[in-house]
């Protein structure tokens, strides 16, 4: 693997029951950078973030996270590339029981061998980061759609890993509050020189966030665009990935 | 020009304090504690740094703070923590905060972070205070008398107008609670009610039979089950397996929304959901009752022809003498009150769920007990009234 590669996936084939999903998926994705994943709806974004993460086993091909072959993976190191990824998941994912700081500070406890003060200081740095610290006290099921997306955020940032792996981070929020985590997202890029890979359609995230791109089509199940996202937009040859990045419907 | 600065801040002031990898430090005259942290000021090393950092400041109490990230190599919002917290265990407020040679990446990470703000606990959010906790009982359970009251309300309603128009009752749904409920039931409440048969067959004949009574084994069993523990058993595993699954099921459906899209598009969820299983349910449970008795006396039948010496025949009149049609209709009916019992509560605990995953939980286990508390209890109350009869 190349030396600024840190997440490269090779041939992936996905598939359920009998039903293919994605074909001979290919790229990788450079250290320090934002990454996006678009697609229409059921073209497999989702899967694919879910075998990169290691959660599904492909059925052909490779997801390397840095020297890591994550579904052939040893235990051991398999869980030591977990702690080297937050994933943000599409329903926010946070555990019902516990309020929305008990949540952000579930990894913290576990992993960062810090006092209880000392949790209680980084949880409430994560919630001010997403705008949550007057609701760190609130169940799940107390707060909005879109909180629950910025406290999912905020548990997946919660070690300062070295790769995020973000599902829809803006779907469900205001304008002005998906701008804002649009910003969070690149000062972390930033800042903390955290490799960022975004599985979304929004499409003002894309252009503000994305470095590169990969456009993942239903009916080829397979990888139609790959670069720059104002280049796909402005140039690419395929009429289909162009009308995808400008918002325009299919020509009658 | 920050590098010499701190260079120089270095040389004038000789760093007293500890020696170790993570900082120095040094307090002047006028009672400003500097802390010159060096290397990385990021997660892997905080926990570290702030345990040698807690244990150097604990005799300290400076009026001012100075953090010198001048020889700092990488820092995250960990190593910002790290000097929230140092602030915090001094008792100073951010205005007595000084953050020195900062480098621009420094600031990057400093502008997400508020010094500014009170410390912060993740504490219980329950308060221990019994008065509160009272008030917060009595008003929960004022809530849910108000809850109750409402529901019966809406279920009374909804078997008016399925009385009224039998059309709208959802048929298929009853009869495949009715499969649920009851046929995938038969199994467990026979192999139960066999062995229950069994075991009273035999406990009683120890007494029965040191008066040469044996023939009388046939009709305890027979009047206990018809009129008592056959519909209480049936009520109670009925209860364990349905009564459950109603309140996980409806509770579900609470939390995903699925009730108020049934709402919305102008159904009645009693009708759609509670009357199918409480129809189910009142036509099944009895249905059960009847196969329990039946097994319970398969039971006794067995104890008294292989133990007791009885012949079959003898043991089956012998039953059939003792029942009266009095004893099997007090029994239906008494199941026919605990299948509404179990529906009633299963839905209503499904219907009161609020939250996440763990409500599901909540309501099947509220469902389950407070369903069989009231089958016991009417079954007392049924025990009295025929006391009186």
């Amino acid at each position: 693997m190349n030396a600024k590669e840190v997440v490269r996936v090779e041939n992936l084939g996905v598939a359920y029951e009998h039903e293919v999903v994605l074909r001979d998926i290919s790229f990788s994705v450079r250290e320090n950078e934002i990454f996006i994943i678009v697609g229409g709806s059921g073209s497999g974004k989702t899967s694919l973030m879910r075998h990169m993460v290691g959660l599904e086993a492909p059925a052909s091909g490779k997801v390397y996270i840095r020297e890591t072959d994550i579904a052939d993976a040893p235990e051991e190191s398999f869980y030591r590339s977990l702690k080297q990824i937050g994933v943000l998941f599409q329903g926010s994912a946070l555990l019902g029981s516990m309020t929305v700081a008990e949540n952000v500070s579930l990894p913290i406890f576990e992993y960062a061998n810090l006092p209880a003060s000392a949790v209680a200081s980084i949880v409430q740095i994560k919630l001010s980061m997403v705008g949550l610290e007057c609701y760190a006290d609130h169940l799940p099921s107390e707060i909005s759609g879109g909180m629950k997306k910025r406290a999912g955020l905020a548990r997946a940032l919660a070690l300062n890993p070295d790769i995020l792996f973000l599902d829809e981070p803006s779907a469900g929020l205001d304008p002005v509050i998906a701008a804002e985590i649009d910003n969070l997202i690149l000062h972390i890029n930033q800042s903390l020189g955290t490799t960022i890979i975004i599985v979304t359609h929004d499409l003002d995230s894309i252009f503000a966030l994305g470095q590169r791109a990969i456009m993942l089509d239903k009916s080829s199940k397979g990888i139609i665009a790959h670069g720059k996202p104002a280049d796909l937009r402005d140039h690419d040859p395929n009429p289909v990935v162009r009308r995808f990045f400008s918002r325009k419907p299919p020509e009658a | 020009m920050q590098k010499a600065d701190h260079e120089r801040d270095m040389h004038m002031n000789p760093v007293s304090g500890p020696q170790n990898e993570y900082f120095d430090l040094r307090e002047d005259a006028e009672g400003t504690l500097t802390v010159f942290f060096r290397g990385r000021l990021d997660m892997p090393n905080a926990g570290a740094c702030l345990r040698h950092l807690t244990s150097e400041v604990k005799p300290r109490t400076p009026r001012r703070l100075a953090v010198d990230l001048g020889r700092v190599t990488r820092m995250d919002d960990y190593g910002a923590m790290v000097i929230m917290r140092l602030m915090h265990r001094l008792g100073l407020t951010h205005d007595r905060l000084e953050l020195k040679n900062t480098s621009e990446d420094h600031r990057r990470t400093l502008s997400m972070i508020d010094f500014g703000q009170p410390e912060f606990d993740i504490g219980p959010r329950k308060s221990w205070n019994f008065i509160v906790q009272l008030g917060d009982s009595t008003i929960a359970a004022l809530r849910g008398a108000a809850f109750f009251t409402e529901f019966i309300g809406a279920i009374v309603y909804s078997a008016l107008r399925v009385a009224k128009r039998p059309g709208s009752f959802r048929i298929n749904d009853a009869i495949g609670h009715m499969k649920t409920t009851g046929v995938d039931a038969l199994p467990v409440v026979g192999l139960i009610s066999l062995l229950l048969g069994l075991i009273i067959a035999f406990m009683s004949s120890l007494q029965l039979s040191q008066f040469g009574a044996n023939l009388y084994v046939a009709s305890l069993v027979g009047l206990a089950m018809v009129s008592e523990l056959g519909p209480i058993m049936t009520a109670i595993i009925v209860s364990g397996r349905s009564g459950s699954a109603y309140a996980a099921e409806i509770s579900t459906m609470k939390i995903t929304e699925e009730i108020d899209a049934l709402s919305v598009m102008g159904f009645d969820p009693n009708l759609f959901l509670v009357m199918p299983r409480m129809i189910a349910a009142m036509v099944v449970v009895p249905l059960l009752t009847v196969f329990s008795s039946i097994f319970a006396i398969a039971g006794g039948l067995i104890i008294g022809v292989t133990v007791l010496d009885l012949s079959p025949t003898a043991y089956i009149s012998q039953t059939i003498d003792s029942l009266t049609l009095f004893e099997l209709t007090w029994g239906l009916s008494k199941s026919v009150i605990f299948a509404i019992i179990i529906a009633l509560t299963g839905c209503l605990r499904g219907f009161q769920a609020r939250g996440g995953a763990s409500a599901v939980g909540n309501a099947a286990t509220s469902a389950v007990v407070t369903s069989i508390f009231l089958i016991i209890l009417f079954d007392s109350i049924f025990a009295v009234i025929r006391s009186f009869w």
